[in-house]
């Protein structure tokens, strides 16, 4: 009997060719690296938030919960790496170790009261989380250094060879690393039958009770595992800039984040790296060509999408490959 | 201590609303029994207390000894006693497959695997395999479920609840919503159901009543009226006074 | 003892703001079951046109507000009629996002227009001061919006129990098929209660500037208090909604004036606590 390939079509291979996706991601990394040698802060910025969106996908994408907060995952990351390499050890990787868990902590913690709730109340109480993460951090001046920032982060070389260096040349391939792992694990967890459960759960979660799934720890799982990667995103963050502010944790980048997702699409994985990369870059120009409007250029590219692009830019594609599938 | 589910003086009230009185039921391994009544009865209530989305008032559910009342839905899933829903509850926007792989992953305790692809268990394909062949779903495998017709659909979630390997199975109206073309797709997959399975109906259609079951319960106004053969049932004045409406001379 | 006065005064005072911006809030959300970011640009437009009028074309008051609200229920109908009725098929997701690239686009208008300052509505003098009640000495301004807010509840009270109009929102609140099928036309009771509440929102936002000060970011920066009020009281409940403001008026006021330093945490701290609790909010039906 012959298997339909179904789990892999929705996050797998290019053109039919596996880890072809990948493949044309590193190379315009590299290309990237090559081609604009002056930008490459913002260029890892991306990398980064790359990251980020791409747990967010995980979390609202595949498992269906609706999160406003999701820097309160990121910011804690963020601030155990840095708190890591102030007080512990400046090595970057287990830096990404500290975010890691932090971010999942933050996220079992706080899964464990918004799993019970559904629609508003889980966004106001991610709103919430990540506000109350935020005013800890201001109050706790002696420890985060309050709204000047934790400052004092010395890091050590990556793997002990690969110095950091002013230029940002070794933490964009530090984050272009990072970025691809995430990637790979991420294709596996979204195949794999706790992946499969996650789009159940967004699809219908009366029919999952009724098949004996433990819905609200299943969530907490998931929330628990996206954490851990917003928390890496963050480590990034604060390891890269060597500095952890408030604005790790601020609503923006929460709807920032979800703005790009949707932008780039839900439940692919790869919605969020175009999504990101497209938001970002626009943003960039726009702020630079005319920084007090950029608002309008960013609210009509969101309405735009939601009303023309509902399963955002990645859609075009897949309807594009399904329409010429048929056409065979 | 017989095998089987047994139900005894299940009360259920909202309030003031009785909507479950007394209700004394005895499923046992083979049984093939339908629950009718007029609308309001209180039968899909009866359903859902045995299922454990409602907690009774009072009264037993016990299941080969052990007692159900404690247990919420997903693990008297677990233990063995499934339901279909009267209104279609599919994962819609997924694939025939995939709507029958995660119920045989999760009754196997394999959904917390991280590492494989969900599709990459043989042992679990050929079961999706059996059950398509069993429910003639095999060409419409790789299809979403939202494009599948009504009928497949409700014969999918058969088997779906079947992939459960149930010891129990509660059918709430399985005939609902189909064309009366496609009925006897229901009826022919209910008849081909294992034999040790224990079966409840809930059906509206008295000619698929009468087709499967070999016992009918009546129940009105959240009591037990009557239980019977399906002869039994036919010539009993009562029932039909209920259906029929009494003459008032 | 004074100190609690100072406290009950204020909190209860900007609990009426609150209520204010938010029950038009509230009510969409029941009734349209539209999650929309964006209501608070409609504080953000009354008080911007009061200030502009008030500063460019040197109205009094009163009638820079009136002129403010009128102009922001006009504005709000063809935004109902153009975006809102589209965006009321669409999931919950796509609205907040839907709602998220509206209010940015209120705000880089006002930006625009107006620059991204703050946008004062200076009082009129008969405001401006305290009053002496004997006893204490209360401001003006606290107490008319003590009364306005009051006279607010009590007209959308009358407007619910008493007219048709309100029979025909609670019912479309409560089935909106039914209704529907009823032959009452949601289509324009839908209309009139998202511009009455955009109406009572601009209120709320010109009589609310001293308390929550008004600039180009006031939607984003104020969302998160409406939404609560609406998410604490329940979504669609006007009485929920009431409490819930008054509520989290109190609670915001008392948090700065007795635990300055952990004011807000103690706040969202006990708001997460009643949500998890109670999911639906106080007097929520869904």
């Amino acid at each position: 009997m012959a298997k339909v390939v179904t789990g892999t079509r929705r996050n797998g291979s290019l053109f039919g060719v596996p880890l072809m996706g990948e493949a044309v991601l590193l190379a315009v990394a590299a290309a990237a690296f090559f081609l604009f040698p002056y930008d490459l802060g913002f260029l890892t910025r991306i990398l980064i938030m790359m990251i980020f969106v791409l747990s967010l996908d995980l979390v609202l994408g595949y498992a269906g919960i609706a999160t406003l907060g999701h820097a309160a995952l990121y910011g804690s990351g963020a601030y155990a790496a840095g708190l890591f390499a102030v007080h512990v050890s400046g090595d970057p990787l287990l830096g990404l170790g500290a975010g890691a868990a932090a971010g999942a902590a933050m996220a079992f913690v706080s899964g464990l009261v918004l799993m019970r709730a559904h629609g508003l109340t889980v966004l106001m109480l991610s709103i919430a989380v990540a506000q109350i993460c935020q005013e800890i951090a201001n109050k706790a001046r002696p420890v985060t250094g309050g709204a000047d920032g934790l400052r004092g982060i010395r890091m050590e070389p990556v793997l002990g060879l690969f110095e950091f260096d002013f230029v940002g040349q070794t933490g964009y391939w530090y984050a272009l690393a990072v970025l691809s792992l995430v990637v790979l694990v991420l294709k596996r967890v979204t195949a794999s039958p706790f992946g499969l459960s996650a789009r159940g759960i967004k699809e219908s979660r009366q029919r999952m009770t009724a098949i004996g799934t433990p819905v609200y720890w299943r969530l907490v799982a998931v929330y628990t595992l996206g954490g851990a990667i917003a928390g890496i995103a963050g480590a990034l963050a604060a390891q890269v800039t060597v500095l952890v502010s408030l604005e790790v944790y601020s609503f923006s980048l929460s709807a920032e984040a979800l703005i790009m997702l949707i932008l780039g699409g839900t439940g692919r994985l790869y919605g969020a790296i175009i999504g990101t990369a497209i938001f970002m870059i626009v943003h960039h120009v726009a702020a630079a060509v005319d920084p007090f409007n950029w608002l309008f250029i960013i609210g009509g590219m969101v309405l735009a999408v939601v009303f023309f692009l509902p399963s955002g830019l990645t859609g075009i594609g897949e309807l594009a490959g399904r329409l010429a599938g048929r056409a065979k | 201590m017989t095998p089987g589910l047994h139900v005894r003086n299940l009360n259920k009230n909202f309030g003031g609303i009785v909507v479950a009185k007394n209700i004394c039921l005895d499923l046992r391994p083979g049984d093939r029994k339908a629950l009718i009544g007029p609308n309001g009865a209180g039968k899909t209530t009866f359903a859902n207390l045995l299922t454990g989305v409602l907690t009774p008032s009072s009264g037993d559910i016990t299941l080969d000894g052990v007692d159900l009342r404690r247990l919420p839905e997903p693990k008297r899933v677990k233990v063995g006693v499934a339901k279909t829903f009267q209104i279609t509850t599919l994962f819609r926007r997924m694939t025939v497959r995939e709507n029958l792989r995660l119920p045989i992953l999760e009754r196997e305790g394999m959904t917390v695997g991280l590492l494989r692809p969900a599709d990459s268990y043989p042992r679990v394909e050929d079961e999706i395999d059996h059950l398509l062949g069993e429910f003639n779903l095999e060409r419409h495998a790789g299809r979403i479920v939202e494009e599948l017709a009504y009928g497949q659909q409700r014969l999918l979630e058969l088997a779906l609840t079947l992939a459960l390997n149930p010891r129990i199975l509660v059918l709430d109206e399985p005939a609902a919503g189909v064309p009366a073309s496609d009925s006897h797709l229901i009826s022919e997959a209910i008849a081909r159901l294992p034999q040790d399975l224990a079966v409840l109906i809930i059906e509206h259609d008295m000619k698929l009543v009468f087709e499967v079951a070999r016992s009918i319960i009546v129940l009105v106004n959240g009591e037990i009226l009557t239980e019977g053969t399906p002869a039994e049932i036919a010539a009993d004045q009562r029932v039909r006074d209920l259906y029929l409406g009494a003459r008032h001379d | 003892m004074s100190l609690l006065l100072n406290i009950a005064v204020d909190g209860i005072a900007y609990g009426m703001i609150l209520f204010m911006i938010a029950i038009g809030l509230s009510v969409t959300m029941g009734l349209m079951r539209v999650i929309n970011l964006a209501h608070g640009g409609f504080a953000l437009i009354g008080g911007a046109l009061t200030h502009w009028m008030m500063a460019k074309a040197n109205l009094p008051f009163l009638a820079a507000a009136g002129l403010a609200i009128a102009a922001t229920v006009a504005i709000a109908v063809p935004l109902e009629r153009g975006l809102y009725r589209r965006i009321y098929c669409f999931g919950e997701l796509q609205q907040v996002l839907a709602t998220i690239g509206i209010t940015f686009i209120m705000i880089a208008a006002v930006n625009l227009l107006l620059g991204s300052t703050l946008l004062a509505i200076p009082l009129p003098d008969g405001l401006a001061t305290s009053i002496d009640l004997g006893f204490r000495t209360l401001p003006v301004h606290r107490l008319l919006v003590i009364v306005v807010g009051c006279a607010v509840v009590a007209g959308l009270y009358l407007l619910l129990e008493r007219t048709r109009f309100g029979i025909r929102l609670r019912a479309a609140v409560d089935n909106r098929g039914a209704a529907a099928a009823l032959g009452i036309n949601t289509g324009r009771l839908f209309a009139v209660t998202f511009c009455l509440g955009a109406g009572l929102a601009a209120l709320g936002g010109i009589l609310g500037a001293e308390l929550l000060p008004i600039d180009a970011y006031y939607p984003l920066r104020y969302m998160v208090l409406f939404l609560l009020v609406v998410a604490v009281g329940g979504m669609g409940s006007i009485a929920g909604s009431f409490f819930a403001a008054i509520g989290l008026g109190l609670l915001e006021t008392a948090s700065r004036y007795l635990v300055p330093d952990y004011g807000t945490i103690f706040f969202f701290a006990c708001v997460m606590a009643l949500l998890a609790v109670r999911p639906s909010g106080l007097m929520g039906r869904l």
